[in-house]
């Protein structure tokens, strides 16, 4: 039984869709009522790098300079953060529509891309996965996961949940362990799920971000017709930029609404089920870090940290900078492919910022629920001198190392 | 100036390849095939060249899988014409594609040919060679880049051991690309699927050729000689290991 609504009222914002998809519409148009305040570029963690800040870019566009702004770097360091966003007293949509924009203007007009970013799309439109991964090989983490999987293909009738793995969590070798543990709790719970398997084909939202819009269409079409095929009560996904896209996007699309859950908020709402399984402690100092897209984005705060807290012996301790203050781990919105053009600019990645965040808190555990971040900060921890000093695990990998024992974290 | 770019599909190792019951051939059902990498460079030159002298690029490739959308992705990066042959199926045969090439290009006059210097079904960079031969025509392969001049090209090679040759070609004439100046462009997906629903492909039938003595007995997946040797132990003993092994081969000292 699912309980309680976890989600905040940030859910609500809306982006209107012909300022995203109609090539006619001047999208510069929805950036009039800015007062150039400057609280964005205030706000930006990656503002110091950029040529210009966003409210400069903003202004220069408004004034037909925008040739200007396609031949800076500042449409590349966007990570998608959403900090502007959630800062900007105008409610300009600056994350989802003005970056997107410029992007979209410079791959239209052919300026050259950076190579590790052109070659994630070209991946996303042939193979439907960035990392350019076969769709046969998507079932591979499965063999891993010690509980049998079922393909929906094959199921062949209705299904509680309808998982989507989404692309990092099965072909990524360290995020393929989370969708191992998350298959093994959703087993354990007795819960009726299904996933996709070869036929899944990314949500998209880091490819709408990048600016890549007939690409991300075209994965809409592709996936709102894949899902029409299948019956499910609920749809659950580890991946928070797929439940961005769900939650907020596609509606504006396709005019439908997906019952989508992230599982922080899916495991949430059943606790009372969860937690009897949860027998083994975990003595440790956990701190959590929120993603952008489940937190300033959909404002689900609440749910990871109910889940740690559920795990007898873990003290959750919090970051200075945390839910709506959280910094970036630099990786959305196309940031995992554009990670040597910002490293090159800013002279750092935005993970070794956070790790710093999260060590000086004197946590064993950095808790994440997004797939980009345990293999950032892991990277993080080493490139800063800090190995060994805490380990990162995805909230599911913690829960299923409650459930099953075994050595600590 | 007419530009010809002819385009190969080559199969996709994205995925494991496998032999099929017949033990002669690759399994296709979960094959896909891709455009040859060095071909996606004699696009971009041929789409460079006709940047700066307003050429007329026409591009070419065998019906096979997945080469509508090598075609439609050529004429959404810039090209005018995208020709499917029909038809014929020259199989392994790089001598029959070759012919069908030439049998595709006749009432084609063109003063430039390009296509990649190899592909992965051919290594040996042949499909070029063997074309220019059979047309009679001037061929330099491994060009890095091509530049017009008063009615011929200068043309960049690499050579072996880090040298580089500059060749004056006179036209027309068949060159094997094997990179162009710039990285291959990106086309946005919107233009691919707006190419889709405007543009059509213009089909060419050819004659099947003839076979040409050459047959496959067998495919198979080379078997390593020996097994590896994995080491094992701390970072620092496989280092140590490694240092023993490097020392007593004589490879360091």
């Amino acid at each position: 039984m699912e309980t309680g609504d976890l989600r905040g009222a940030a859910s609500a914002a809306q982006v209107h869709p012909a300022l995203l998809f109609d090539p006619h519409e001047d999208w510069r148009r929805a950036f009039d009522p800015c007062i150039q305040c400057g609280l964005c570029g205030g706000a930006c963690p990656l503002a110091h790098a950029m040529d210009y800040t966003p409210r400069r870019a903003i202004h220069l566009a408004r004034e037909g300079l925008l040739d200007r702004v396609l031949q800076s770097n500042t449409l590349w360091l966007c990570v998608s953060c959403y900090t502007c966003t959630a800062r900007c007293p105008t409610g300009l949509k600056i994350t989802d529509v003005l970056f997107p924009a410029l992007r979209d203007a410079a791959i239209n007009a052919g300026l050259q891309l950076p190579g590790e970013f052109k070659r994630a799309l070209d991946n996303t439109y042939r193979y439907g996965n960035s990392l350019g991964e076969g769709p046969r090989k998507r079932l591979e983490w499965t063999k891993g996961a010690g509980v049998p999987v079922p393909v929906i293909s094959q199921v062949r009738r209705r299904v509680e949940v309808l998982w989507l793995v989404e692309c990092y969590p099965s072909y990524h070798l360290r995020n393929q362990v989370q969708a191992q543990a998350m298959a093994r709790l959703l087993h354990a719970m007795g819960v009726d799920f299904a996933i996709l398997g070869p036929e899944e084909h990314c949500v998209g939202d880091c490819e709408r971000l990048a600016g890549e819009r007939g690409l991300f269409e075209s994965l809409v079409e592709y996936n709102t017709s894949l899902l029409d095929k299948y019956e499910y009560d609920v749809l659950v996904t580890g991946d928070p930029h797929a439940y961005n896209a769900l939650t907020r996007i596609y509606p504006t699309i396709t005019g439908r609404t997906y019952p989508i859950r992230h599982y922080v908020e899916f495991f949430a709402r059943r606790l009372d089920a969860l937690k009897p399984l949860l027998t083994h402690r975990i003595d440790a100092r956990v701190t959590y870090h929120d993603n952008c897209c489940l937190g300033r984005m959909c404002g689900l705060y609440d749910a990871p940290r109910a889940l740690l807290r559920a795990i007898p012996g873990v003290s959750l301790v919090e970051m200075a900078f945390s839910r709506e203050n959280a910094l970036c781990c630099g990786g959305g919105g196309g940031g995992m492919w554009l990670d040597g053009v910002i490293w090159q600019a800013a002279g750092e990645r935005l993970s070794d910022r956070r790790i710093g965040h999260a060590l000086a808190t004197g946590a064993d555990i950095l808790a994440v629920s997004c797939p980009f971040e345990t293999s950032r900060f892991e990277d993080s921890l080493k490139s800063t001198g800090h190995e060994g000093r805490m380990v990162v695990r995805d909230i599911l990998e913690l829960l299923d190392r409650s459930m099953q024992g075994g050595t600590p974290a | 100036m007419n530009i010809a770019v002819l385009l190969n599909m080559v199969p996709d190792l994205v995925e494991d390849l496998e032999i099929d019951a017949s033990g002669t051939a690759l399994d296709t059902q979960w094959m896909r095939y891709v455009l040859s990498e060095s071909d996606e460079h004699a696009l971009e030159q041929a789409l460079l060249l006709k940047g700066r002298l307003g050429a007329r690029v026409t591009v070419l490739a065998l019906e096979s899988g997945d080469a509508e959308e090598a075609l439609f992705s050529s004429l959404a990066k810039g090209a005018d014409e995208a020709v499917k042959i029909t038809g014929v199926s020259p199989g392994h045969s790089k001598r029959a594609l070759a012919a069908t090439f030439k049998e595709a290009l006749k009432n084609m006059p063109s003063d430039l040919i390009l296509t990649g210097v190899y592909a992965i079904d051919d290594l040996d960079g042949h499909v070029a060679g063997l074309l220019a031969g059979m047309m009679g025509l001037p061929f330099v392969g491994v060009t890095r880049s091509v530049e017009p001049a008063d009615g011929h090209v200068v043309v960049q090679k690499e050579l072996p051991g880090g040298a580089a040759v500059e060749i004056e070609v006179g036209l027309p004439a068949v060159l094997g690309v094997l990179s162009a100046p710039q990285p291959p462009r990106y086309v946005p997906v919107a233009k691919i699927r707006e190419t889709r629903k405007s543009r059509a492909l213009v089909e060419r039938v050819t004659a099947p050729v003839q076979p040409d003595g050459v047959t496959i007995r067998r495919l198979f997946k080379p078997e390593p000689a020996e097994r590896a040797t994995m080491l094992e132990g701390s970072p620092e003993e496989v280092a140590r290991q490694i240092a023993a092994l490097l020392r007593q081969r004589g490879l360091v000292r």
